[in-house]
């Protein structure tokens, strides 16, 4: 690390002293051989492609399984800091439910004109077939990934909020896997809080939350949209650790008043569905008529409380990039305090005021589809061509409605291991929490992407990020 | 377990058994081209038409020719039985039912296929053939171990098998079928010894050379090959034994499913008839008539089994 750089390193204060959380960390490294590291990290990919962790990237033709990077270098959290963390991460999530219940019942919020009414009713991910439905146990989102980044010692912020199917805790526990496999001294070194029992929690999480009516071993299943599905590795990952079944929608069927799934032995009923398929694609007798990936009527099978859909049809609207900026709000209403989480300020480009000022300002700016996700069809500001601004701006007068804008934020980085040694690298962190009916676990951690390329600011997978183990320090 | 798992476990391993079954074909096929390089031509023409695949070939390249079969039953994706094809087959289907394998069994058969698409990315040159070959026999060896060694006894485990047996007892009967112009005793053929080659191929194709040779004292004759793989119970690509595997695993099945089905009855019958059937009646009636009929019941068999156990909707 030459130069003095503007960006909050995690790991060194200054060239060779390192922050409290990453002290013992450091001083093994500063041990170690590098090349010997460098060998490590190879036999990490080895690791990787043998056991099959890949994603499938859409509209790539070649290769049509790739593997997501993975750094040696952990990011490490304090227990102090990971404690302020996960209060706000609590108090969000509650909010989140209590926001996801009140939208589709009395619409408290928007009769105090606390979140505007047209920003729900003209929203495609508000669901009018969840109004008055009302979830078994009260959870709407059984499993939420909150983004969080960080500018500075103290400073973290929610840069957006997963409340539909947050994705890549698979990750989280291979790379945990990966790195007690290659380091296992470190791990006698440092005391670092375990992440393995995520899968065991999530089965017992989606059982509390079972239909009344559910049979006393609460059968629960995974729905994947199947092997060409871009996450179809952690579906089948999850699955497998929690010990349910993997289905598809042909698998399964309506009968008696419950969605029951084919086996070997004729159709059995299914309790709770932890689904990876979106609201849209889930029952065509419903929503889209197209989808071949849902089950016909299991809306209907949900609504008379035969089943839980884990998470709730209708949850996107609590994680829409419009509503995003009313979170600090969303949560004051709901649990009558001051969000302990900030959000990033945020441009509603939908406002007038805002687009002219978005507009003077795009080349310093993160612009955002309202209902994007995976890092695409946004701008970077800052990093784009002159030509990509330009017409980044045409789209975006086009359809203003269409989007956000937020500042370009100093993302803290996190050294990774290059050919040269340590090499900074932003990163972000996606902690991901389990809802119950009494309650929510967040495992210490959760998953870290690091844009791999020096400089870049995205860290999602399908644009050249890739991923660290998140170690949170015992007391 | 998923109706689907069932079929995608049976399908994995009906494809890795073809695999295998193609990569001793084609060496079989070598062997002869190597020893007699004026007829080998029939020989593979033969060996197409045993791996089911000899109209596939002549639209695709016409004549019969060594190299060009060797890449078409090797590598090429043209192909849907060639060995690269079947493994790679074989692993979709392993991804679709990986929460029913165990890591080691997964890990072997992506291994295998990440080594062998590695392997077989360009065509192989004749002096690397008898090792590329001899490592597709590993891999599968490979697979069988891990199942052997990690897999619980349950169903998951009676349908990997009921797809090896069944296409192994498919494989084996149509090596015989193949060959049975020259398993077929002619006037000019009783009490002489058969042509050395032929018998060489078929039972270098089931890996069955070294058994037999042992049990008939070196001496082959039509009527011993034909018993040995039909017939002999201790010989593990024969018939018989495919389809006492068949019927022990469906057995398996029926103790924990607490059901008979109707394949059940099926595999009962053909066990019967082939307990009951002399080697002396198959030829008095024709061998060809025997295997068809064979093929026919498998066949049948396989499509029981998936309505049985609900491998589609």
């Amino acid at each position: 690390m030459q130069d003095k750089s503007p960006f909050f390193d995690e790991m060194l204060a200054a060239e060779d002293t390192a922050r409290v959380p990453y002290a013992d960390y450091h001083g093994w490294f500063s041990g170690e051989d590098l090349s010997e590291l460098r060998k490590k990290s190879i036999e990490a990919e080895t690791f990787f492609r043998r056991t099959g962790i890949t994603f499938n990237v859409y509209g790539a033709a070649e290769a049509d399984e790739r593997l997501i990077p993975f750094d040696i270098v952990p990011r490490i959290i304090s227990a102090r800091e990971w404690a302020r963390l996960t209060r706000g991460i609590e108090q969000r999530v509650r909010a989140i439910n209590a926001f996801l219940h009140d939208i589709y019942h009395r619409q408290e919020i928007l009769r105090a004109g606390r979140v505007p009414v047209e920003l729900i009713a003209r929203n495609d991910a508000f669901l009018p077939q969840m109004i008055g439905v009302a979830p078994p146990g009260g959870v709407y989102t059984h499993i939420v990934g909150i983004d969080l980044v960080r500018t500075g010692e103290n400073e973290f912020f929610v840069l957006e909020d997963n409340a539909r199917t947050p994705s890549g805790v698979s990750y989280m526990l291979e790379n945990r896997e990966t790195m007690l496999q290659m380091f296992p001294e470190l791990f006698t070194r440092i005391k670092v809080q375990p992440v393995q029992d995520y899968p065991v929690n999530l089965r017992r999480s989606l059982a509390a939350s079972a239909p009344t009516d559910c049979s006393p071993d609460c059968t629960v299943a995974v729905l994947t949209p199947g092997i060409h599905n871009s996450a179809y590795y952690e579906h089948a990952f999850l699955a497998d650790q929690m010990g349910v079944e993997l289905v598809e929608g042909h698998d399964l069927r309506i009968t008696d008043g419950k969605v029951a799934m084919r086996t070997t032995e004729g159709y059995k009923p299914i309790d709770v569905l932890y689904r990876r398929v979106d609201d849209d694609f889930l029952d065509p007798m419903n929503f889209n008529p197209e989808s071949t990936l849902g089950v016909p009527g299991i809306m209907d099978v949900y609504r008379a409380g035969g089943i839980t859909i884990a998470n709730a049809p209708g949850t996107g609207i609590a994680d829409d990039k419009a509503i995003y900026s009313y979170m600090p709000d969303i949560v004051e209403f709901y649990t009558g305090e001051k969000a302990i989480l900030k959000n990033v300020p945020t441009w509603r480009c939908s406002e007038p005021e805002a687009l002219s000022y978005v507009l003077d300002n795009l080349t310093e700016l993160v612009v955002k589809e309202v209902h994007g996700s995976g890092g695409y069809g946004m701008l970077v500001g800052p990093a784009a061509s002159k030509k990509e601004v330009a017409a980044f701006r045409k789209k975006l007068q086009a359809r203003p409605g269409n989007y956000i804008a937020q500042p370009t934020l100093a993302l803290s980085t996190v050294p990774i291991l290059t050919k040269a040694g340590l090499a900074p690298r932003h990163v972000d962190l996606r902690p991901f929490v389990q809802v119950r009916p009494d309650g929510c676990t967040i495992t210490p951690g959760g998953l870290t992407r690091v844009a791999l390329k020096k400089g870049s600011l995205v860290v999602n997978s399908s644009q050249g990020g890739g991923t660290k183990d998140t170690w949170v320090l015992e007391e | 377990m998923l109706g689907k798992t069932a079929g995608g476990l049976f399908w994995m391993f009906r494809y890795l058994e073809r695999s295998e079954n193609t990569a001793r074909l084609i060496e079989a096929g070598f062997r002869i081209a190597l020893t007699r390089p004026d007829g080998a031509d029939d020989e593979w023409a033969s060996v197409l038409q045993t791996a089911a695949v000899a109209d596939a070939y002549h639209e695709r390249h016409g004549e019969v020719d060594g190299a060009k079969t060797v890449d078409f039953l090797l590598r090429d994706s043209a192909n849907s039985s060639s060995v690269l094809s079947a493994i790679a087959a074989a692993r979709q289907n392993a991804r679709m039912v990986r929460t029913a394998l165990t890591r080691e069994v997964w890990e072997a058969v992506n291994d295998t296929y990440m080594i062998l698409k590695e392997e077989l990315a360009r065509p192989v040159r004749t002096r690397d053939l008898p090792e590329k070959l001899a490592m597709v026999r590993q891999q599968s060896a490979l697979v069988r171990g891990a199942l052997h060694g990690t897999m619980l006894r349950n169903d998951i485990f009676d349908f990997c098998r009921l797809g090896t047996f069944l296409e192994r007892a498919d494989n084996t009967a149509r090596i015989l079928d193949v060959k049975y112009y020259v398993l077929l005793p002619s006037i000019s053929q009783i009490g002489s010894s058969l042509d050395n080659v032929q018998w060489e191929t078929i039972l270098r194709s089931v890996a069955g050379q070294r058994a037999y040779r042992w049990l008939n004292k070196g001496e082959s004759s039509p009527m011993g090959i034909a018993d040995f793989l039909i017939f002999d119970g201790r010989m593990p690509r024969s018939l018989r034994f495919a389809a006492m595997k068949i019927g022990t695993n469906l057995t398996y099945l029926e103790k924990a499913y607490g059901m008979r089905q109707p394949s059940h009855d099926q595999i009962d019958v053909l066990t019967t008839r082939l307990d009951t059937m002399t080697i002396e009646r198959v030829f008095d009636d024709g061998l060809h008539e025997f295997i068809t009929d064979f093929l026919t019941d498998i066949s049948r068999l396989g499509g029981q089994i998936e309505r049985d156990y609900r491998f589609l909707g």
